[in-house]
């Protein structure tokens, strides 16, 4: 995976510090940080799980929601490299997944099967403590650059601190919060593909890209617009599927 | 959530005996959830406030009347943490309503501090875009919950929205501890099901969540399962 240009990594940065001073959705925020990671460090997809009252990782946002990746994501609560990343805090990585089947059969068949060769996962850190993971899928076997893991790294931080947002409040109230409400924000999106998907008789995985595409053309948080679509499944009439 | 964490909220809940509070308010299911909270976690006490028909919010339940008038200086004013808990469908957590600043909720804290709410905690009742009520805990200290605590009162949180949700179903609460009332599976076809219901049967999303743990419990299965065979176009559900 080739290195990344300072100008682009600059205007990342930019973009993230406007979206903490605008109005700030959290789950849209990290739909972003995953949409970045994917250009910057130059892989297939990136996903981002949290850590809930529980200790137990949740899905909350990735690069791409087809239904076969976010089963990827959301097995990782049982076993993969976002399970490991977490409990030892340490970035977890396989340049081949072929050879990762002992470490994790089930997660390895289904990568593979998906069509992914390579994987990385870094931990969200807060002080002692893994928050969760951004975990990203190659399609080619082949580590990532140096320069790229500390870019990834720093996204993954970003992503942190965003969910650290509340400054009156101690860090656990904040990130409780934020964590909480990411999490039903997450149940809202899939309560919506599932209304877009009867209304409009398309698969789920088209149904988000309905809902994506409707949020990107109308301005709005990708929240907003699942919430819309629950309470009046006709809001998204006009658009059809490509 | 667990079947493990479910069953021992439930086991706490049935321990504590019922009773109906001085007004004759409470319904009796929620009034022990509160007084179950109440007692585990040190120095708190609970209420329940639940979204009625016409959209408003009502207190439905308290563990002691202490925490009921906590409950209603909320009401009374239309702010405080409840109340932005259910708008911004996040939890509230105030460890220090004394620091807060005054007009965040104008005229709420001075009572609330009186009435021995120096923290509030504030968690909605919710399935992604149903909100059925808030679930408020006070402590006449201040200080943040601790992470076991936080973790308790999300559970607890967890099982009076199953509750608020089978009581549709099953009013007479006959079921526990089975299918009705074990682990909602957080997995995303349940929320999926929950969406395509309330299209395919032109219902509310409460409704569609009704009909889906009605149906599994119908027949006896996980509502994992069932979610799967309603996305899947394996199963349509009756109008």
């Amino acid at each position: 995976m080739p290195g990344v240009a300072a100008d682009r990594l600059a205007t990342v940065f930019v973009e993230v510090a406007d979206t903490l001073i605008d109005e700030f959705d959290v789950v849209d925020f990290l739909h972003m940080v995953t949409r970045r990671t994917v250009e910057l460090a130059d892989v297939t997809a990136a996903g981002l799980l949290l850590a809930d009252h529980h200790g137990e990782l949740q899905f909350v946002a990735a690069s791409d929601e087809r239904t076969e990746l976010l089963e990827l994501f959301q097995l990782q609560g049982h076993e993969g490299p976002c399970l490991d990343c977490h409990r030892t805090g340490s970035p977890v990585t396989y340049t081949d997944l072929t050879s990762a089947t002992t470490a994790w059969p089930a997660f390895t068949r289904q990568a593979l099967a998906a069509g992914f060769r390579s994987v990385h996962a870094v931990p969200l850190r807060l002080r002692q403590e893994t928050i969760g993971a951004l975990n990203l899928f190659g399609t080619t076997a082949g580590s990532l650059a140096p320069e790229n893991g500390s870019i990834v790294q720093a996204l993954a931080d970003v992503a942190t601190i965003a969910l650290l947002q509340e400054r009156a409040i101690g860090q656990r109230e904040a990130l409780a919060q934020q964590l909480q409400g990411a999490l039903n924000s997450r149940v809202v999106i899939e309560q919506a593909k599932g209304v877009i998907a009867q209304t409009y008789g398309v698969s789920i995985d088209d149904a988000f890209v309905l809902l994506r595409d409707h949020a990107r053309r109308s301005r709005r948080l990708l929240s907003d617009v699942a919430h819309l679509v629950v309470a009046d499944p006709t809001s998204l009439s006009g658009l059809s599927v490509e | 959530m667990s079947r493990d964490r479910v069953a021992r909220v439930w086991s706490l809940v049935d321990a504590e005996p019922s009773r109906v509070d001085a007004d004759g308010r409470g319904e009796p299911w929620l009034q022990r959830l509160c007084s179950a909270l109440a007692r585990v976690l040190p120095a708190c006490g609970a209420g329940v406030t639940v979204q009625t028909l016409d959209g408003a919010l009502g207190v439905a339940a308290a563990s002691d009347p202490a925490s009921a008038a906590l409950e209603d200086t909320q009401f009374a004013l239309g702010v405080g943490p409840c109340v932005d808990a259910f708008a911004w469908r996040r939890p509230v957590l105030t460890p220090t309503l004394a620091a807060v600043d005054e007009r965040r909720w104008p005229g709420y804290a001075t009572p609330a501090l009186e009435r021995g709410g120096a923290a509030v905690f504030a968690f909605p009742l919710q399935v992604g875009a149903a909100r059925l009520g808030v679930l408020d805990i006070y402590r006449a200290r201040r200080g943040s919950l601790s992470t076991y605590e936080l973790a308790l009162a999300l559970d607890f949180g967890a099982v009076a929205v199953r509750r608020l949700l089978d009581a549709r179903v099953d009013p007479a609460g006959r079921q526990q501890g089975g299918v009705l009332t074990g682990a909602l599976d957080n997995r995303m076809e349940v929320y999926q099901a929950q969406g395509i219901l309330l299209a395919q049967l032109s219902v509310g999303l409460e409704e569609a969540m009704v009909r889906l743990r009605a149906h599994a419990y119908a027949t006896d299965r996980r509502v994992s399962d069932v979610a799967k065979d309603v996305v899947t176009g394996r199963l349509r559900l009756p109008r």
